[in-house]
């Protein structure tokens, strides 16, 4: 295969190179390092996204649906039954959004675990990765990323549908909302793709937790609908308190950080706090999956 | 200057399954080493620990004199891995591949791309670079393998079974790559339950059975202590069983016969140790001219790897494959791996 090339030319190709491997060793650079390996690991996700981009495509249009059939479902309820002036359309797309980017994250160990059951993860855990977090973290830039343009989708559709546009600020206060509760569920997913045994688990554990969490949360109906025990459920779920906020955004033009954005059945939350409830959810799932990850990557 | 790898008195178990009991060995830099053993015999495991990916329950392994255990990374960028099954990217193209390899392995920026144009053109990938790796012959995907391996001018390169399920013009194309490999200077340590490939390529090699190393030389270091030379004889091309015997007792009492037996898988053909060095065959034939047997084919030749691994284990390498095929849990073993 190589009759064409100078055999000193396949010398200098193929000889080993110990300053590479020293420099490596004993530069100091491992930020560096560790930015290196993130950007290439999150430049494959990517690529894979454009070149197959049906999760894309059907992460958009799934919330979309969801937001013309719920419309049409409760378009003959009575008027204000989801509060003063909200349309349902409004009402519902703060739980699309919530709901959209929460089905995504979920996902996110899916394409790591198909990376451990072919090898591919093995290629990863054999290269001397400045830190095998790396990985962890390419993952979940590129689910953020993902989140961000369906969320960008349901907000413009919305407002089609009459749900209305926030502005600026509270745009950027739904971003800040939507990362931090993708950051937490896909920690959680991608601790269970290293702790799970194989792909059929997984997606029975997406399976039984994507839509028993969407029911038991204020996207679809508010707290005032439902059964007591469920009210106590939904007051738990996180993801109550990423919807709640943003349906504030939607409904209240004047909103600020010490608004009451969410009644629960003990106390209200006003927007601090509910970052801060979130923030709380992150840093537990975080701690949570340090010992799958440490088991994985010792 | 240390060993370019050592691994000393290694164990490891998963679950009840003791993959490895006790394999010691040594690989002097500059060298192509073979670990030969059937299936099963642990050799896949001792490579699994060797890079990283499993944790030793005992023993010491180290690269270049630096301990796998206590500085797994320094030992990573030491070392190239090309696995038997090659897990590469369907969608992503070659060259992507080789670009994401080179950074995790850090290469300096300005070297990546010189680099990479380097190992396509010696490993003669310019026609496929561009393309998806999903389109790719198993030769070329273990060419593309083989590039991102050495990608970082590794001291060691590190194959488990390079050429199983490869066509024999692929295989030639690796063992003459690993011949060139060793030219320039790195150390390859290569696994195989393929006699004639670790013959071909190994200057020196370890025989692993069941989790243990049951010999360790050149090859024809360990030829020559089995001592002797091994005759085939067929009488016709299918003998009778009482022609066979006939023979077997007449080839006994030759005084450089050590030892006769009869194959009946192949047509009662009769398989000889003879003491090297004699002029068998025409004596041989002699004798049996005699009895007036006649003689269908002869041949004489030095022993092999196989016949090495027989007077160890009273079983050919093949045997043990077939013994390992019938009770191998194969999806239990992939399991273990994917941790």
């Amino acid at each position: 295969m190589s009759q064409s090339i100078s055999s000193s030319k396949i010398k200098s190709a193929l000889a080993p190179n110990i300053s590479i491997s020293r420099q490596n060793s004993e530069s100091s650079n491992s930020l560096g390092n560790f930015i290196q390996e993130t950007l290439a690991l999150t430049k494959r996700l990517f690529i894979q996204l454009q070149r197959r981009p049906s999760t894309l495509v059907a992460g958009v249009i799934q919330p979309f649906m969801w937001l013309i059939l719920f419309g049409a479902l409760f378009s003959k309820a009575p008027a204000n039954l989801f509060g003063n002036d909200l349309s349902y359309a409004k009402f519902l797309a703060p739980g699309l959004i919530v709901f959209a980017a929460f089905s995504g994250a979920l996902n996110a160990g899916l394409p790591v675990m198909f990376d451990r059951e072919f090898g591919f993860l093995n290629r990863l855990l054999v290269a001397p990765l400045s830190s095998r977090y790396s990985i962890v973290a390419a993952s979940t830039i590129y689910i953020i990323a993902l989140s961000f343009i369906q969320t960008a989708v349901i907000v413009l559709a919305s407002a089609i549908l009459g749900a209305g546009l926030p502005g600026i600020v509270g745009i950027s206060a739904i971003a800040l909302i939507v990362f931090l509760i993708v950051l937490g569920v896909t920690a959680l997913s991608l601790g269970l793709a290293f702790a799970l045994p194989g792909h059929i688990e997984l997606i029975a554990v997406i399976f039984v937790t994507n839509l028993p969490l969407l029911f038991a949360s204020t996207a679809l109906a508010p707290l005032s609908f439902m059964a007591g025990w469920l009210q106590v459920i939904a007051s738990l779920n996180p993801l109550t308190y990423a919807i709640e906020p943003i349906r504030y955004i939607y409904g209240h033009g004047d909103w600020a950080i010490n608004s009451i954005v969410m009644n629960t059945p003990w106390f209200g939350f006003s927007f601090g706090a509910v970052i801060l409830v979130l923030l709380a959810f992150d840093a537990l799932v975080l701690l949570a999956i340090q010992p799958l990850l440490r088991r994985r990557f010792a | 200057m240390a060993a370019a790898v050592l691994i000393k008195n290694l164990q490891k178990s998963y679950g009840d399954v003791q993959a490895v009991k006790d394999i010691s060995f040594t690989v002097e830099p500059g060298e192509i080493f073979g670990l030969l053993g059937p299936n099963g015999a642990g050799k896949t495991t001792t490579i699994r620990c060797l890079c990283t990916l499993a944790k030793p329950d005992q023993g010491k392994i180290e690269v270049g004199g630096i301990s796998a255990i206590a500085s797994p990374k320094a030992v990573r960028q030491r070392l190239g891995y090309v696995a038997q099954e090659v897990a590469i990217d369907k969608v992503l193209t070659g060259r992507e591949l080789l670009k994401l390899q080179a950074a995790l392995y850090h290469l300096p920026k300005s070297m990546i791309g010189d680099r990479i144009e380097q190992l396509i053109e010696v490993l003669g990938l310019q026609e496929y670079a561009d393309k998806k790796t999903g389109t790719y012959s198993g030769g070329i995907r273990k060419r593309l393998d083989l590039a991102a391996g050495l990608l970082h001018q590794p001291e060691v390169l590190v194959l488990d079974e390079p050429t199983v399920g490869l066509d024999i013009e692929s295989r030639m194309v690796v063992w003459q790559f690993l011949q060139e490999l060793r030219a320039a200077g790195t150390t390859v340590l290569i696994t195989s339950h393929y006699l004639q490939e670790i013959d071909a390529l190994a200057d020196r090699l370890a025989i692993i059975d069941r989790g243990v190393v049951i010999a360790e030389g050149t090859p024809s270091e360990l030829k020559d202590k089995l001592g002797g030379d091994r005759v085939t004889l067929r009488i016709r091309e299918f003998t009778s069983e009482e022609e066979a015997d006939q023979a077997k007792h007449i080839l006994e009492s030759l005084p450089f016969v050590e030892e006769v037996i009869i194959n009946s898988v192949q047509g009662n053909s009769l398989n000889l140790i003879v003491k090297s060095g004699q002029s068998s065959l025409s004596k041989i034939e002699q004798s049996l001219a005699e009895v007036e047997l006649p003689t269908f084919s002869l041949a004489q030749s030095r022993p092999s790897l196989d016949d090495v691994y027989l007077a160890a284990t009273g079983r050919t390498i093949m045997d043990a494959e077939l013994a390992a095929a019938s009770t191998r849990d194969l999806k239990k073993e992939q399991k273990q791996q994917m941790k």
